[in-house]
């Protein structure tokens, strides 16, 4: 199971502030270990951000991504109170779903 | 494949009918329709595009898969470093001013598979966002903003130092 998230969504100016780090090798299916064993490829594809419900950012990703995935952007309005929500899915098939509280 | 109110097609013959209904002419020509992929239901053909995108081996090709051209705009806004040491960690940051704009892609040109990320951007959510990618050589970068049914785009160039695609 993959590290929890770390969100962090900032209400400034009328404007939250949306960074999440999800943890996670990204791996890309072109590297090998040190045995010189090919290293399977192992990465997030799918990101759903929603905002109480509503969606306010969905991401496909590729291999290309870097490791440790970091996104940044920001959604117009929003209260303290609301909560944050991001699922991912990987080419595993693992997900994981974290939230976090608007501050 | 009949239903259980029509006759079967054997009683059928053998009393004198046709060999072939119309409703048995529609259904058959319905299944061949959507068997040969020319009018697939909703939505399949959008995911199979998608996947064309993400595994095209080219600029060109993951481009022709989303049914998109670059077409350079001032309003699509770019941001990555002129130089870059480790080609693993790229920070690259799109911005859109275009009315309208939905979905934001991310292309690095010499990447084995180019097409890197693509942001559904919904109604509410700034058209903006910033991320970090691998790049594997030196090469330019693409942003690509598709903008009530239009796409528009930015190139940047960046030089990286170690790829970041292997061992390196």
């Amino acid at each position: 199971m993959a590290e929890p998230m770390r969100i962090r969504a900032q209400l400034k100016d009328g404007v939250t502030e949306v960074h999440v780090l999800m943890p996670h090798p990204m791996e890309t299916g072109f590297r090998k270990d040190e045995a010189g064993r090919p290293i399977g490829a192992h990465y997030i594809t799918d990101v759903q951000i929603s905002l109480d419900g509503r969606t306010v950012l969905g991401a496909t990703l590729s291999r290309a991504v870097s490791q440790d995935p970091l996104l940044y952007f920001r959604i117009q309005g929003g209260r303290a109170d609301q909560t944050l929500r991001v699922d991912w899915i990987d080419t595993l098939g693992e997900r994981r779903t974290d939230e976090a509280k608007i501050f | 494949m009949s239903a259980w109110f029509e006759p079967r097609r054997d009683e059928r013959v053998a009393a004198g009918g046709p060999a072939c209904t119309r409703r048995e002419a529609l259904r058959f020509m319905c299944a061949t329709l959507l068997a040969s992929g020319m009018f697939p239901w909703p939505g399949t053909r959008a995911a199979e595009n998608d996947a064309v995108a993400f595994g095209s081996g080219s600029l060109e090709g993951a481009l022709r898969a989303l049914g998109a051209a670059l077409d350079p705009s001032p309003r699509v806004r770019l941001t990555v470093p002129d130089f870059v040491e480790n080609g693993a960690v790229v920070p690259v940051e799109v911005s859109s001013e275009l009315p309208g704009s939905q979905t934001l892609f991310v292309f690095s040109e010499a990447n084995p598979f180019p097409l890197v990320a693509r942001f559904f951007v919904p109604e509410g959510t700034d058209p903006y966002v910033s991320t970090r990618i691998k790049v594997a050589e030196s090469c330019n970068i693409y942003a690509l903003v598709q903008a009530e049914g239009r796409f528009f785009s930015a190139v940047k160039s960046t030089t990286v130092t170690v790829g970041g695609c292997g061992n390196g």
